[in-house]
């Protein structure tokens, strides 16, 4: 068990009150200061290996372990394990009509605060500004209601807003790709980039390998049917695109 | 039989028989020194109001509704309010950011007022020191609404009242940036307080006008019964809210909003709930020229007992109009609500827009949301929308603001809040929507702490 590492060992979940296995067996480990990427046909388990560490109640658990730097994050209850550091950019974002951006950043941020500790407000409309400006968000938004209304460019700008006033140790980012033109890719990419840090741990899953062009993972993972069946270096997801997803099923996990 | 057990009116119908809403008639006090013609029309609605029924679940108007939680043994005549000073200086502490003028009444009467920044041109003043000097403007349109939604019974009494209230003149070009607010409270055991709000807005003026309702005491029986008359005319702009925060253990109120928009005028109002412990709004909309605009928002927070029944008309009369409703109920424990709202567009009344939504967050499983959506379609090239739902907050919601760190409790919380904020942030001004969103906010705090 590393105290510098999200690190994921043998782990098994299925989808809550089914027999469905969904992750049967997952290993992985991303140090700290490392972007990990995980590539896989639909239907591998990707978004579910995010949902799971996330704690979404939909799936369960049944064995194996997910650690964040040594503390045991499927003990955590769902908010818990945000304000440990670990965080999730949503594939599917929520839309929270009537609750503006400011005051759901706001909200988020308080929640990490000690009880009866208020949270100073000027500096942190300061803070998120600047984070907005990175990012070309228009200073209009923070009066909107949370991606009501959104595009999907603009949902997924917003997801990495969020990680940015958060600042995890760690942050998963389902598919934050699909839906995105070229020029949201490079705007959400540089977010990310911006992001990286020696103190901090990436695992980027995606279906294309487009992505990777712009958040140059140093670690690319082949996942199929609820494992990993392949690691290597950034090259192995130009492989892949070369080879097509076939090759993943039909060569590197065989039914 | 399948149809009687389906029939939601039966299944919800209280079991008893109708009774009367008011054994004993009330006492009925005059004043002399006041125009002819206004003690005409208090005399009519006088006699109207003993003439009239009362109302049964046996109406279409009052389907749904409880008449047992409407009802009073009498009304006592209400007396001056002790310690006025106390009940202003509360006003005071409970004002919007800012404002153009605040009045304060208390059982009936003024107490307090303050003109801060009126535009030139602009009058604001009790209505009945309007009647003397206004007396053509008010007599040309008070009460002139001569449908009713269901509550005539209770708009005669009203007018057959003593005249408490505010009369609002926007003359033409008059633009207040901050709202005209009143507070209006009621104290005494069966006391009986007729708020009424006369809003005019005239060629291409702006108004914002907040009521507000509230119980002096909490746990005392009373009754408000407010009528509004708003009337927008060429290009005007008038905002109205009717903000009822009154005992939820032993306050009535009846809120009667009629509203007149004429060409290219827009109305914005609303009704906003958070206390009482029974609520009838009825809202007449009527759009008589090209390119009047209504829209009518409701956000209604319900728990225990208590029961708030709203009643809406949208009644397009001429081309090119459009109106849209919005009414969001959050309900708890053994509350329950009743929207029926009807759409109705007149013959010759082409080109018109026109939207109903009702919206209902469940929060317990006893409580109970009733709807009827209505539409009536008598002319061509409209677009009519109409509908209703009722749900409950989702879990993949709750991952969602969990997900972020934010603890389930206060994740309920901010989407509740959010659910009934979404229609107030369609209002026009900062003041006003920045005052109730901090109301409702407090309320599911406490509510879901």
């Amino acid at each position: 068990m590393s105290n510098n590492s999200l690190q994921i060992t043998d782990l098994h979940a299925k989808v809550e009150g089914t027999e469905v296995e969904i992750l049967k067996g997952l290993t992985l480990e991303i140090p700290k200061g490392e972007v990990h990427a995980i590539m896989g046909p639909n239907g591998s388990g990707k978004s579910t290996l995010s949902k799971v560490m996330a704690g979404n109640e939909e799936y369960e658990v049944t064995s194996g372990s997910v650690t964040m730097d040594g503390e045991d994050l499927l003990a955590l209850e769902i908010d818990e394990r945000s304000r440990a550091g670990f965080f999730l950019a949503f594939q599917y974002p929520h839309e929270i009509p009537g609750v503006s951006n400011a005051n759901f950043l706001r909200a988020a941020r308080q929640a990490r605060l000690p009880k009866g500790e208020e949270i100073d407000a000027i500096a942190f409309y300061k803070e998120m500004y600047e984070k907005m400006d990175l990012l070309g968000i228009d200073r209009k938004f923070t009066g909107r209601s949370v991606n009501d209304g959104f595009s999907g460019g603009e949902k997924k700008r917003n997801e990495i807003l969020q990680m940015m006033v958060l600042e995890p140790k760690y942050a998963v980012l389902d598919e934050t790709d699909s839906g995105l033109d070229i020029d949201a890719l490079k705007i959400v990419s540089e977010g990310v980039n911006a992001m990286r840090s020696p103190e901090r741990g990436f695992l980027v899953i995606t279906h294309y390998q487009r992505l990777l062009d712009y958040i140059i993972p140093d670690v690319v993972h082949v996942m199929a049917d609820g494992r990993i069946v392949k690691t290597g270096g950034k090259d192995l997801a130009l492989e892949l695109e070369e080879k097509g997803y076939d090759w993943v099923t039909q060569e590197l996990a065989p039914a | 039989m399948s149809t009687a057990i389906a029939d939601p009116a039966v299944m919800s119908a209280p079991k008893v028989e109708s009774t009367p809403w008011l054994d004993e008639a009330p006492r009925r006090e005059v004043s002399e020194d006041l125009p002819a013609w206004y003690l005409d029309l208090q005399n009519d609605a006088w006699k109207k109001f003993l003439d009239t029924p009362d109302p049964t679940r046996f109406d279409e108007e009052w389907r749904f509704a409880d008449l047992k939680k409407l009802r009073f043994a009498r009304l006592n005549p209400v007396e001056s309010a002790s310690a006025p000073s106390s009940i202003v200086a509360r006003a005071q502490n409970d004002l919007t950011e800012d404002y153009a003028a605040h009045f304060v009444f208390a059982n009936n009467e003024l107490i307090h007022s303050e003109i801060k920044d009126l535009p030139e041109g602009a009058t604001c003043m009790p209505i009945n020191q309007a009647l003397e000097e206004h007396g053509d403007l008010v007599r040309e349109h008070f009460m002139k609404e001569e449908r009713s939604l269901g509550g005539d019974k209770f708009a005669a009494l009203h007018a057959a009242a003593t005249l408490s209230g505010l009369f609002v003149h926007f003359p033409k070009g008059c633009v207040a940036e901050h709202p005209v607010v009143a507070h209006h409270y009621v104290g005494g055991e069966l006391a009986p307080i007729f708020p009424h709000t006369l809003i005019i807005a005239d060629e291409n003026s702006d108004v914002t006008v907040m009521d507000n309702f509230e119980s002096i005491n909490e746990g005392e029986q009373s009754l408000a019964i407010g009528v509004v008359d708003l009337i927008a005319t060429n290009g005007a702009k008038l905002q109205y809210v009717a903000y009822q925060d009154c005992s939820d253990t032993g306050a009535k109120h009846v809120q009667i909003n009629n509203t007149r928009v004429g060409r290219d005028a827009q109305v914005k109002s609303a009704f906003i709930n958070l206390g009482a412990a029974w609520v009838r709004n009825e809202s007449l909309n009527r759009m008589t020229d090209n390119g009047a605009d209504s829209q009518i928002f409701g956000a209604s927070l319900a728990t225990e007992n208590q029961e708030y029944d709203q009643r809406t008309l949208q009644c397009h009369e001429a081309e090119h109009t459009t109106s849209d409703l919005l009414f969001k109920n959050a309900l708890y424990d053994k509350a329950r609500t009743i929207f029926g709202g009807l759409i109705q567009v007149l013959p010759g009344a082409h080109h018109t827009d026109s939207f109903q939504t009702c919206r209902n967050l469940l929060g317990s499983e006893e409580a109970e949301a009733n709807a009827t959506p209505g539409l009536e379609i008598n002319a061509d090239q409209v677009k009519c929308s109409h509908g209703s739902t009722s749900g409950q907050i989702s879990d993949e919601e709750i991952f969602y603001l969990q997900a972020r760190g934010i603890p389930a409790e206060k994740a309920r919380q901010m989407i509740s809040f959010g659910f009934l904020n979404e229609a107030v942030q369609r209002l026009d001004n900062k003041d006003v929507e920045e005052y109730i969103s901090d109301k409702i906010d407090a309320k599911f705090r406490e509510l879901l702490a």
